[in-house]
């Protein structure tokens, strides 16, 4: 319990389904100061103390666990790992993946649980497959992709089927306090939400080149990292395209340390390889298929032909896509049911 | 929907009202009168709280006027420790050392570091052994070294994670060779064991009502007469221009009431409680032949309600976690900042290592206690720890 308005929710409709719950908040800052001053970010006494109201109110025990150790190796370190070797990562995902269904399931499990049961709004089918929640705007689906088979077995998503709205207003009507807590939405570890920021201090500066497409020097920056594919802000480059049209990030190549921008119409991709898939509703596929792709968190769905090919995914879209970067996931569906998903590699 | 807890193993938390301790605090209630006032009304209820400063005196050896009233124990540990060494520090620079041990409770331990961190005091931790007890020879050598420099000394009369009981009046004499005043923390000895002031020749000694049977928010700090600490809350000075703030009288007067019914039966509850706690040891060690009692052996140097063990392998909080789901209420006795267990320092102190400390549970009868609580811990617990040993086992081998 995030100490938000889902969770509770969540946890509140898990009790009603005749379940015996345990409320359970994350403690995940490596800094255990942030508890008594009450800095913004996932985890600040604040949140605890609403989650923990939460739990009052709906009359569950509750804990707090500490899994600060794991959220710093598993998700903060390798947020920074990947920003540092030019991808760029969706801690979330990773979160959902190393954290609240590994680190957490494994315990409560030991412990004599059955499930953990979370705010996400996802829902899975009778067979056993994830899929996208009712209301599109909501939907996590795609953060969720990550996790096995045998992790799903164990997810409980109770807020599947409804809208936010409507969750906000059963909050209310359960007296759950936190009814009209806004949304989380930054990375929960970057309290001030200065990304490029927390990057630099934890990779310093490294100036390069910033190039375009045929080599030239256009500009320098002050770390690769401080870049995402697509990105048109904050170039800070020396002179204007020959045409006058706005530049993008193309590429990051994190060894000779250089970026490269171009025009709108480079940014198409057409093919991705994506890494280490996870198959959830089929199968592994012997022969290519015929799909939809989505490639970033709200991002858009390509229809595709996606295959295995040397173990990795290979996806072929049927039109071209743009803003690919390495380090995200593609998550691959059939309508709402999640096929499977890998993480990009490469674009061309 | 979780209940109130069948079993309730955690009285040195804080310990069940006493029902006359209840009807006299209900009944102050509804009176109307603030003690500090010249008026009828302020004057009945002066009455009572003059007449249960005089009852609490009773109990622990003291006269009515050494006793100041305080909002509880963390309060009078503040006072004694901050507020001597404010007064002694002014009388004579040099005195800058505070002595206290390892073991202390939080109110004491914070206290020590923050005049520390923010007055320049130079803190003398003295060790205990690994049944948590300090000797008069590690507080004399302490001590004797360069005794002008010595400010405060505060040594807690019984520890509230492993109940181990201090020689204090040993130690009080040693700081009285050196003109040293002696505080000492009797929270958890005073519900328990005789604690009187006076023989035990110690200068300040804190307790609070919620540990024997009265309300929670009120407490004292008993205080030599010639004593006279700066205060920490300034105010209408209403005891002793020492503390400020208007007497809770229904409390006070609860306070009285349940210190003088606790005193009543404490030697016939004690052996009761002790005899309770020793089956406990027993069906815990034979639910978990591995499991460590912590704190001294059953006997006089141990609180008679108290049994502390480390469970190897287990994280304390998973323990917790499962034995309330039985409804089994336990302490995992450490400092908790925002609900995220830090490892007992009472136990490192001691000599554990992190894992032993962290896997340890703290288990306190008092007078609710019966056979029955001692027999589902007994018949819980062994499950418990096979449950909690997994989940440690689990998250070592991804970790
Ligand atoms: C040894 C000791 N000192 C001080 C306190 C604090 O007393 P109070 O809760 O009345 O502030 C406690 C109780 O938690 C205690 O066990």
């Amino acid at each position: 319990m995030s100490g938000g308005v889902d969770s509770a929710t969540a946890a509140a409709r898990a009790v009603d389904a005749g379940h015996e719950v345990t409320g359970v908040h994350l403690a995940l800052s490596a800094n255990p100061q942030s508890y008594r001053t009450g800095a913004r970010g996932c985890c600040t006494i604040e949140d605890a103390r609403d989650a923990r109201r939460a739990a009052d109110v709906i009359g569950i025990p509750f804990y707090v666990w500490d899994m600060a150790e794991r959220f710093a190796r598993d998700v903060v370190d390798d947020f920074v790992a990947e920003y540092a070797a030019g991808r760029t990562p969706n801690p979330c995902l990773r979160c959902n993946e190393k954290i609240k269904f590994e680190a957490v399931l494994d315990r409560a499990v030991a412990l004599g649980f059955d499930a953990v049961c979370t705010g996400h709004y996802a829902r899975v089918s009778d067979s056993g497959a994830l899929q996208r929640a009712a209301d599109p705007g909501k939907d996590q689906s795609y953060v969720l992709a990550v996790l096995t088979r045998d992790q799903i077995s164990h997810a409980l998503f109770p807020l599947g089927d409804t809208p936010k709205s409507e969750v906000r207003e059963e909050a209310r009507s359960r007296g759950l306090l936190v009814a009209d807590k806004p949304d989380s939405h930054d990375v929960c570890f970057i309290a001030d939400g200065d990304t490029r920021g927390f990057l630099s201090r934890k990779l310093g500066s490294a100036p390069g080149k910033i190039i375009a497409q045929d080599g030239e020097v256009l500009g320098s920056h002050e770390g690769a990292h401080g870049f995402t594919i697509g990105q048109r802000k904050g170039l800070h480059l020396d002179r204007p395209s020959p045409d006058g049209r706005p530049r993008y990030v193309l590429s990051i190549e994190p060894v000779s340390n250089t970026v490269t921008v171009g025009p709108a119409a480079a940014l198409g991709v057409r093919e991705i390889t994506a890494i280490r898939p996870v198959w959830t509703g089929i199968e592994p596929p012997a022969t290519p298929i015929e799909c939809q792709v989505q490639l970033r968190a709200h991002g858009e769905v390509h229809p595709c032909t996606a295959a295995v090919a040397d173990g990795n995914l290979e996806i072929r879209l049927a039109g071209e896509a743009r803003g690919v970067a390495a380090g995200q996931a593609a998550v691959l569906y059939d309508g709402a049911t999640v096929l499977g998903s890998a993480t990009i590699s490469a674009t061309r | 929907m979780s209940t109130s807890p069948v079993v309730y193993l955690d009285h040195a938390a804080t310990t069940p009202m006493l029902p006359e301790a209840i009807a006299a605090m209900t009944e102050e209630l509804a009176q109307l009168g603030n003690p500090s006032s010249l008026h009828t009304a302020g004057r009945r209820a002066r009455r009572v709280v003059e007449e249960s400063r005089e009852q609490i005196a009773g109990v622990f050896g003291s006269r009515a006027s050494e006793v100041v009233f305080t909002s509880g124990g963390t309060e009078a540990d503040n006072l004694a420790v901050k507020g001597l060494y404010w007064t002694r520090q002014a009388a004579d620079p040099r005195r800058g050392r505070v002595l206290t041990t390892t073991v202390e409770h939080h109110a004491i331990f914070d206290s020590v570091r923050w005049l520390c961190e923010a007055h320049g005091a130079r803190a003398e931790w003295l060790d205990v052994d690994s049944h948590g007890l300090v000797s008069a020879d590690v507080l004399r050598d302490a001590l004797s070294g360069d005794p002008a420099s010595a400010a405060v000394a505060s040594v807690m009369w019984a520890n509230n994670e492993v109940g181990a009981v201090q020689p204090i009046a040993a130690l009080a004499a040693v700081a009285h060779e050196f003109g040293v005043p002696f505080h000492t923390d009797a929270v958890q000895a005073a519900a328990q064991l005789p604690v009187d002031f006076a023989a035990s020749g110690v200068d300040a000694m804190t307790v609070t009502a919620h540990k024997l049977g009265g309300p929670v928010g009120v407490g004292a700090l008993i205080l030599g007469k010639r004593l006279a600490p700066v205060p920490v809350l300034h105010g209408g000075g209403q005891e002793r221009d020492i503390r400020s703030g208007t007497l809770d009288a229904p409390a006070i007067r609860a306070f009285a009431v349940a210190a003088v019914a606790s005193a009543e039966r404490r030697s016939l509850e004690a052996k009761r409680v002790a005899a309770l706690r020793d089956d406990l040891i027993r069906q815990v060690l034979a639910a978990v032949p591995d499991a460590i009692l912590n704190g001294p052996p059953p006997g006089p140097e141990r609180l008679p309600g108290n049994a502390h063990f480390s469970f190897p392998g287990c994280e304390g909080d998973a323990l917790l976690l499962l034995l309330d789901a039985k409804g089994i209420a336990c302490s995992t006795g450490s400092a908790c900042t925002a609900g995220v267990a830090e490892p007992s320092h009472v136990l490192l102190a001691m000599g554990a290592d992190e894992s032993r400390a962290r896997g340890s549970l703290r288990f306190s009868l008092g007078h609710t206690s019966a056979q029955a609580d001692v027999d589902a811990l007994g018949a819980a617990i062994g499950e418990a720890v096979t449950r909690a040993r997994r989940a440690a086992a689990r998250s070592s081998a991804r970790g």
